[in-house]
């Protein structure tokens, strides 16, 4: 067995660098090849035109031309993807070297391969870079931003992103401004302003490169928050630093105006960046309002806005990335509670899907623009440069930390400063603004190829080591919960709680503020760009609702395949909690089909169109698996009774039809929309065998586990089991008996 | 007793200070608001808190008035509420939200945190038996969504047992123990 799984990747392996290496090799010869024909067309035509003659019909013929640039795209963005897929066939490779080192290396070999062949390589283009390949990472970034992290954290986060960048600039800038004055290193023409210029642009972190290794070392909530706000949020300072030191450049001089009115250009950058991004969010929110009869084009509403807000922004030369992220967060909440939840699953995939595409492509151009680009190589100056950005770094985060430590409640420890100040990478952002520096500047090149090597180190190195580091430094891991419902009442008990302290303090702070932000939006807001009656509900209670699908989903596929997994964890930023609100008449459709589902043995879920089809089948197929469900029933309740703690009384099995109520909301989860409550109809229980788990919601001051007779064979999963017996549970009344505890169960523990 | 702040109240000061853990600018300024609260008066009621306007659309202000009056949060083993409470009973209730210094080993670290349990705890059982029942948590449920108008009681109870049903499924008894552990 081992041999074979050895030998299995490696085959694959091989074969995907044949095919890589053929793919490249044939749109390389076409390419080449390509004019040739070309002017063979137009001859041919345009002699027929004049002579008449009669030529033989082309039966087969190459129009290369035609079709050149989509084919060159499509041929990039498939090898990316292949060399994606490459990659993690091979788990060990893939556990050991993150995904973007692996991807700047096939970038190379592949831009080697072509400068063998003798063609120019293609390099990262400005324009293709900013405008195509980063608005689908930031957006996705952006969208499933976890709000809460964030908002506790923005104080932190800015400080990092504004300050530590600033610092980070002027510092490199004016060492290696005093370095250049070093007769020795044969740089003295490079003047302040140049310096400055490329300090500021190798000075951001980079969202990016960030995302691409923090999401493989899952780190806690807090580091990651920190780290990713401050590569999102520190793109105001960086477009504002770069404009500012090329036009001054430029120029040649600096006066007290000019610094000056920097500081209003930033202020202006970032907060117009935000408000361009705001109002297109309110915009989407509020187009989703209405989208309730055309559901298959809401995903698109949300990507248009979006873009348009980043390229609004771009235009008027404020933050894109603070726009889009801007943009994202605004009209989440909204649209989430105005779509279906098709859409939304189709947001997030196509979201996670163009990011996936532009991150790999990034990457690889990265690979590719190194071989590419003209280099001059300045041993001294790109040695420094590598050593002043790690220094500065350490030195930033420790310098900040000190006094932002003053001010936070929750402390940073040294653990926590050092994953920040190791994380801080630099990647393809500052390539392209690198690229964007016009010729006239003498330093084009080495400035290019000093961010380069720090891109490199900063990705290689310290991309791989963070892991063991991590690993080492035992640093606090996420904690993979699935989502909970006694954690969103004690967050919103909390909630309450803290504020209710504040007022009793008189303290206006923290929570106050958020507090009045909620009500604000819930009776205005909300109000506007919600459709329907939905905006009245508290979050608890969709939360709720939510829960109860996912688990009625769950459990349907469950009952079907062998193994359920959460497999969406694994995919990058998923909020576990993000399920959409759904609308009644929309619930009422999901569960009509869960039934067709589980009575026809599929796997799928059918979409609206043919739900008409299963609804008339559905009656007749009730009886066949009512009795299987059944047996399934009572085996989960016999489980379930090892959970709680039985009173002495057990109940003897009661025979007879009982009905089964949902909880919560009569109106929508009437009994007989859910997959269980066809025992709802009258029929006759045969055997004592038949004993259902439908009662009558009694109103009872006490709570008494319902215990079934151990009946039934066992199913075959149990996870499926979990889920439903939970659901049933959640459908059924009792509930776990009051438990008597130890005298103090606090304290003895 | 004045409004203003007189040094003569120094050794009181301390006494609150090491009990509670405040700096002595803190107790300065709790003492303040203590004073507005109660109307330059000595002792606190609960009618006075009623009339603070922040609380005023918080969903779960009777049970934090509560908390302020509930013996067993004052440290000293009592159980029971009173009517009134003074200055340091005050001070020892608001204790419970300070966040843990810095330099507090591990072992001080655990005990503040289940002090801090210990008060939620306090907080939800409200009938003082050291239990929390499902109808207890069913009340907190109701009082969270009791701001939104359309409460269905049908909804916060089945809330309420798929909260209780998740906590028996990650634990087998000691509910109450590691649900809050779960969730802090």
């Amino acid at each position: 067995m081992p041999a074979f799984s050895c030998a299995f990747p490696g085959c694959r392996r091989d074969l995907l660098v044949i095919v890589l290496v053929v793919f490249v090799g044939i749109g390389l010869h076409i390419e080449a090849s390509a004019p040739a024909y070309q002017s063979h067309g137009t001859e041919g035509s345009h002699l027929t035109n004049i002579t008449n003659t009669k030529k033989a019909f082309p039966v087969l013929a190459v129009n290369y031309e035609h079709v050149r640039k989509p084919f060159e795209i499509a041929l990039w963005i498939l090898l990316a993807l292949l060399m994606k897929l490459g990659f993690h066939l091979i788990p060990r490779l893939s556990a050991v070297v993150p995904e973007s080192c692996l991807l700047i290396v096939v970038g190379l070999l592949v831009g080697g391969l072509i400068k063998v062949i003798g063609e120019e390589p293609p390099v990262l283009d400005s324009q293709l870079f900013f405008l195509c390949l980063l608005p689908p990472i930031i957006l996705d970034a952006g969208y499933f931003l976890p709000i809460r992290p964030f908002t506790e954290n923005v104080g932190t986060i800015l400080v990092f992103a504004v300050i530590g960048t600033l610092w980070n600039a002027f510092f490199m800038g004016g060492l290696l401004y005093a370095l250049c004055q070093i007769e020795s290193v044969g740089l003295s023409g490079v003047d302040l302003l140049a310096c400055l210029l490329f300090g500021s642009i190798v000075s951001a972190v980079d969202p990016v490169a960030v995302l691409a290794v923090f999401e493989e070392i899952h780190i806690n909530e807090l580091v990651h928050i920190l780290v990713f706000g401050e590569s999102l949020l520190n793109d105001a300072v960086t477009v504002v630093l770069y404009n500012l030191f090329e036009e001054f450049s430029k120029v040649g001089t600096v006066t007290v105006l000019d610094v000056f009115l920097g500081v209003v250009c930033f202020f202006v950058v970032s907060l117009g960046g935000v408000l361009v991004g705001a109002i297109y969010g309110f915009l989407a929110a509020f187009t989703s309002r209405f989208t309730s009869h055309t559901r298959v084009i809401e995903p698109l509403f949300v990507f248009l806005y979006s873009y348009m807000a980043y390229l609004s922004s771009e235009m008027f030369h404020l933050s894109g990335i603070m726009a889009l992220i801007a943009c994202g967060v605004v009209m989440r909440p909204y649209v989430e509670a105005n779509i279906s939840h098709k859409s939304y699953t189709t947001i997030k995939y196509f979201l996670k899907m163009w990011s996936s595409v532009s991150e790999t492509l990034i990457f690889i151009f990265l690979g590719v623009s190194t071989v590419a680009g003209p280099h001059a190589w300045n041993w001294t100056f790109v040695i420094t440069t590598v050593i002043l950005c790690l220094v500065s770094r350490v030195l930033g985060v420790i310098g900040l930390t000190f006094i932002i430590n003053k001010f936070r409640i929750v402390k940073l420890t040294k653990k926590d400063q050092f994953i920040v100040a190791y994380g801080g990478l630099r990647g393809a952002i500052a390539f392209s603004l690198g690229y964007l520096l016009s010729n006239s500047h003498q330093m084009r090149n080495l400035f290019l190829t000093a961010i380069i090597t720090v891109i490199f180190f900063t990705v290689f190195v310290q991309g791989m080591t963070i892991r063991p580091l991590v690993e080492l430094l035992a640093v606090k891991k996420k904690k993979e919960s699935k989502p909970s419902i006694n954690e969103e009442i004690h967050t919103e008990f909390l909630d309450h709680l803290l504020t209710g302290v504040e007022g009793v303090c008189g303290h206006y702070g923290h929570y106050h503020w958020k507090e009045k932000l909620n009500r604000f939006n819930k009776t205005y807001v909300k109000r506007w760009l919600i459709a329907g009656e939905n905006f009245k509900e508290p979050e608890l209670i969709a939360f709720y609702r939510k829960m109860e699908l996912k688990q009625a989903i769950m459990m349907v596929e469950s009952g079907q395949l062998p193994s359920v997994l959460p497999s969406t964890i694994s995919m990058q930023n998923i909020q576990p909690r993000a399920i959409p609100r759904v609308s009644k008449k929309r619930e009422e459709e999901i569960r009509r089909i869960l039934r067709a589902n589980l009575q026809n043995n599929k796997q799928k879920m059918r979409s609206r169109s043919y739900s008409r089809h299963t609804l008339f089948d559905a009656d007749e197929e009730d009886n066949v698996s009512e009795v299987r469900l059944r047996k399934t029933k009572i085996e989960m309740e016999r489980r379930m009774s090892h959970y709680l703690t039985v009173p002495a009384n057990r109940e003897s099995p009661r025979p007879g039809v009982r009905r089964v109520r949902f909880e919560s909301d009569n109106q929508v989860f009437s009994a007989d929309s859910f997959p269980t409550v066809h025992f709802e109809q009258p029929s006759p229980p045969s055997t004592p065998d038949a004993v259902s788990l439908e009662e009558e919601v009694p109103k009872r001051p006490r709570l008494k586990a319902d215990i079934e007779g151990p009946r039934g064979n066992a199913s075959d999963n149990r996870q499926g089991e979990l889920d439903y017996q939970r659901l049933a549970r959640c459908l059924s009344d009792p509930g776990p008996n009051k438990d008597k505890e130890d005298d103090d169960p606090f304290m003895s523990c | 007793m004045g409004a203003l702040q007189s040094l003569s109240d120094e050794p009181e000061y301390r006494e609150l200070s090491e009990k509670t853990g405040f700096s002595f600018e803190q107790i300065g300024i709790l003492h303040k608001r203590f004073k507005q609260l109660s109307h330059n008066e000595d002792m606190l009621r609960r009618a006075d808190l009623d009339t603070i306007p922040d609380l005023a659309c918080n969903p779960i202000r009777t049970q934090i008035i509560e908390a302020f009056f509930d013996k067993r949060n004052f440290h000293q083993n009592g159980d029971g509420t009173v009517e009134e409470i003074s200055f340091e009973e005050f001070l020892v209730v608001m204790s419970h939200f300070r966040p843990p210094a810095l330099n507090m080993t591990e072992e001080q670290r655990e005990k503040v945190r289940r002090e801090k349990l210990r008060f939620l705890f306090n907080m939800h059982d409200t009938d003082n038996d050291g239990t929390i029942t499902l109808e207890e948590y069913r009340h907190v449920v109701e009082e969270l969504l009791s701001r939104s108008g359309a409460l269905e009681k049908e909804t916060a109870k089945g809330i309420a047992d798929a909260a209780m049903l998740e906590v028996a499924s990650i634990s087998m008894g000691h509910m109450v123990r590691l649900l809050f552990y779960n969730i802090l």
